[in-house]
């Protein structure tokens, strides 16, 4: 059943979209019909997947050097707390500035290659994955910080093995976001300069007015982007069972 | 593979406790100041108070672990009683993520020593949690958890056990079987319960302080007849009781 549910309201959105199409007649390279886009998909499925495996691999490597940096940041701000006066600033401008508009210079410095979308994707995942990682860190149960205190734990020994393990489920909820949002920034990356990927594809299909093979690689997309995020989800879940379930 | 050390220190190695001058500010009123304790070495004592009054603090003063507070806490020789002291809280502060043996064991594992898993496997054995090694805490029902951290209290091996309402949160049964199992495994350790409850300080204390008032004061000890852990049926266990709530009462309407 719920699976069966949101494949009825895919089921069910086709339709109305087809039927839609039909009705007002809109042009193809407008709106091209499910039916077009099914034709596409088919006849086309070799590119598409040869660039799906690359934008695959631009959200992947960026999701893993993402919460790489973001573990790193979260876990030295939260041992040392002189750390945390320059670093959390320098974290805020970094979310204040518009990732997009980074973009082209990225292209500059890395190439038309996979480094300025793993750096796009990377950049876009950094701030919430530290600020949830850390958030979780700093909300250790004070009575645990207290038995630990009266056991005599030192600093690092307390944070491995108290903070830590209690901060996971909290860094499971940044790396949610994360496998949202990496998409995102690679396929912006994509946009701005690049030889392959679903987003370059759209890009090219865009300038020949194939509006058909726009959604095509869109639906693509939003099928990798969700097989990412299930998969990161599963993987949450499986890494702190503990931890209270959420829906 | 693992060494096996007394699981009680001899009554002689626990020292005393003294609190002296201790004194505690909360929003511009003093909890209490200027007061002096003396915890009896290798005896229990029942500290007793109603809520609010500065039990906890003063408990929490001796452990360390009350920063705002000021006072002098030493083992009446003068010494510290850092390193010396175990702690246990209401809550039973398990760790969800570690199953009951990393649970009682977790201090090792801070301290950077040896896990000694077969130690804490034999204190749970002796609590009657020797088939549920591997649970995790979730498992369990709240007495079963209050059994793990009074384990994990006994594995810290402390010559005094500071123990903040342990039993509050637990049904009548479970809390008196509880309460004569802490008796037994804590013998010869120089012990402080704090408790509202006045027959769970005349069951399990050698002598009862009574705290009240604000800034909160200390009446003279009580001392029971008898060794802890006392029989609840006691009629003359009972008549005390009746005084100490007597007593409470008193304490708050002044």
């Amino acid at each position: 059943m719920t699976l069966l549910r949101p494949l009825l309201i895919f089921a069910a959105l086709l339709g109305l979209w087809q039927a839609g199409v039909w009705l007002s007649g809109v042009p193809h390279f407008l709106l091209p019909g499910p039916d077009r886009v099914a034709g596409v998909l088919l006849a086309r499925w070799p590119e598409l997947l040869d660039n799906a495996l690359v934008t695959a691999i631009e959200i992947l490597l960026g999701l893993l050097l993402g919460t790489l940096l973001g573990c790193l940041s979260a876990l030295s701000i939260a041992l040392l707390p002189p750390l945390r006066r320059w670093l959390l600033p320098l974290l805020v401008v970094s979310q204040a500035i518009p990732v997009f508009a980074l973009a082209p210079l990225l292209v500059l410095w890395f190439g038309y290659g996979l480094g300025p979308k793993i750096a796009m994707a990377t950049l876009i995942i950094y701030f919430p994955v530290t600020a949830a990682f850390y958030d979780g860190l700093r909300r250790t149960e004070p009575g645990w910080l207290d038995l630990a205190q009266t056991m005599g734990g030192s600093r690092l020994a307390v944070l491995l093995r108290i903070r830590l393990p209690a901060a996971l489920p909290a860094l499971g909820s940044g790396l949610r976001v994360a496998a949202a949002t990496a998409p995102i920034g690679a396929v912006v990356g994509e946009w701005v300069g690049s030889g392959a990927g679903l987003g370059r594809m759209m890009l090219d299909a865009n300038g020949r007015m194939q509006t058909d093979v726009m959604f095509a690689a869109l639906f693509v997309l939003a099928v990798l982007a969700l097989a990412i995020y299930a998969a990161v989800d599963r993987a949450c879940r499986a890494a702190v069972p503990w931890a209270p379930e959420r829906l | 593979m693992y060494d096996s050390p007394p699981l009680a220190p001899s009554p002689t190695t626990a020292p005393g406790v003294a609190i002296e001058g201790a004194r505690l500010v909360y929003g511009g009123v003093p909890l209490f100041d200027g007061l002096d304790l003396h915890l009896p070495a290798g005896r229990i004592t029942a500290l007793l108070g109603p809520s609010g009054v500065g039990k906890s603090s003063l408990l929490r003063l001796i452990a360390g672990l009350e920063h705002g507070a000021a006072g002098q806490v030493h083992d009446g020789a003068g010494a510290p009683l850092a390193g010396r002291v175990a702690y246990m809280a209401q809550q039973d502060l398990l760790m969800p993520w570690l199953d009951l043996v990393g649970n009682v064991a977790i201090g090792a594992r801070l301290r950077r020593a040896r896990p000694e898993s077969a130690r804490a496997a034999r204190l749970l054995g002796e609590l009657g949690l020797g088939d549920r090694l591997s649970a995790r805490p979730a498992a369990l029902s709240g007495g079963m958890r209050q059994r793990v951290a009074l384990a994990r209290t006994l594995f810290e091996d402390r010559p005094v056990v500071l123990m903040d309402e342990p039993f509050s949160a637990l049904d009548a049964i479970t809390r008196h079987e509880l309460q004569a199992l802490a008796a037994e495994k804590l013998a010869g350790r120089t012990v402080l319960l704090v408790t509202h409850d006045p027959l769970e300080a005349l069951r399990l204390g050698h002598a009862v302080q009574v705290m009240a008032g604000r800034p909160a004061r200390l009446e003279p000890a009580l001392v029971p007849p008898g060794a802890p852990p006392r029989d609840p049926g006691d009629p003359e266990l009972l008549r005390r009781q009746a005084e100490l709530l007597a007593r409470l009462a008193r304490a708050r309407a002044a």
